[in-house]
């Protein structure tokens, strides 16, 4: 299955390469640029990332973690979770690697679930470093007070459907 | 790449730099080398399942950059576009399979050419909420399909009612301004 995601993700990208190239004005020879100026930018992030990640849940305190955002943690851990959520740097790895890490150290399902989708919304150093200096102030403020809610939301629905 | 806010201090890979050789170090001086080269050999598995899909990704960023004008994409979201222009948009936001250097002008070059805030918001939510790409990359293998696929069913309708709810807002921001161009 993850298999034949990353295959579609090579379809999806060979699709791409031949519509560019049969433009013939050089699309496709600075797509290859961009590609590798990015890849070689996320390439350390990534190796960080993946490698902090099984250390971090070697030392997560699962004690800790069970108190506080534990499957009885009730409505106090979606708090705690959805502000450590927010609280987490962005950047694709770090959220889910500390998010899966807490899931194997005893966190709850929709505590976890509060965590992504708080650290999904409004990781504090995304919102700083990219979404502002990109974006007008007024309409981040109007996405961020519309969204508060969500995290709860979509951890409510999780109770629900299990 | 070159974007704004590249150059400066990267802080969140610092912090990722700092938590993860630290917590290499703890490990190793806590539970012995044996433990460390075991978690070590875990994530380097992990690692090379990860890296393709990176790569994949980049390329399809990069295409879809050059290739689609971030004009062509504003047009379809224009001003008035109703339930249908908030569907759009979230389409557009879990199909983009582009970083914050993409979304964030997108989202603003969307407000500018008349694209409503409510379309502004449906499309940055679904891509932060439901993109694809970053959940093929980057969530499943940490998660797996099962936790993805129950955090993106019950995320599902989250964009299109939060564009409804940006629109109300924004619709009220406009009233408090004009009430007060009247007053004054």
């Amino acid at each position: 299955m993850i298999l034949a995601l990353t295959a579609s993700l090579y379809v999806i990208v060979a699709v791409l390469l031949v519509v560019a190239a049969r433009r013939r004005d050089g699309t496709a020879r600075r797509a290859l640029d961009f590609t590798k100026t990015d890849f070689l930018h996320l390439l350390p992030r990534l190796v960080l990332g993946v490698i902090g990640a099984g250390f971090l849940a070697r030392l997560l305190p699962q004690d800790a973690v069970l108190a506080l955002i534990g499957p009885d943690s009730g409505f106090r851990g979606l708090l705690t979770a959805s502000l450590a959520g927010a609280l987490t740097p962005g950047g694709p790895v770090v959220g889910f690697a500390l998010g899966s890490a807490a899931l194997k150290s005893g966190a709850g399902l929709p505590q976890v679930m509060a965590f992504v989708t708080a650290w999904s919304l409004f990781a504090l150093n995304r919102m700083l470093m990219w979404e502002l200096p990109l974006t007008p102030a007024w309409f981040v403020r109007l996405r961020i007070i519309v969204s508060l809610p969500v995290p709860l939301l979509v951890a409510g629905a999780v109770m629900l459907l299990r | 790449m070159a974007g704004p806010g590249r150059g400066g201090i990267d802080w969140s890979f610092r912090i990722v730099a700092v938590l993860s050789i630290g917590g290499a170090a703890t490990v190793f001086i806590r539970e012995g080398s044996h433990v460390f080269f075991e978690v070590l050999f875990e994530d380097t598995l992990l690692f090379l399942e990860i890296v393709p899909k990176v790569l994949a990704g980049t390329l399809i960023g990069a295409l879809i950059r050059l290739l689609v004008s971030k004009e062509t994409i504003a047009a379809t979201l224009g001003a008035g576009s109703g339930l249908r222009g908030l569907g759009i948009a979230t389409l557009a936001g879990i199909l983009i399979p582009a970083g914050p250097f993409t979304v964030f002008p997108l989202s603003a070059a969307l407000l500018v050419a008349g694209a409503d805030a409510g379309a502004a918001a449906a499309f940055v939510s679904a891509w932060l909420l439901l993109g694809l790409n970053r959940a093929i990359v980057w969530e499943v293998p940490f998660f797996g399909l099962d936790f993805v696929g129950l955090r993106m069913l019950v995320s599902a309708p989250m964009p299109i009612l939060l564009g409804f709810a940006a629109r109300a807002a924004f619709g009220r921001l406009v009233a408090e301004h004009s009430a007060e161009g009247r007053a004054e």
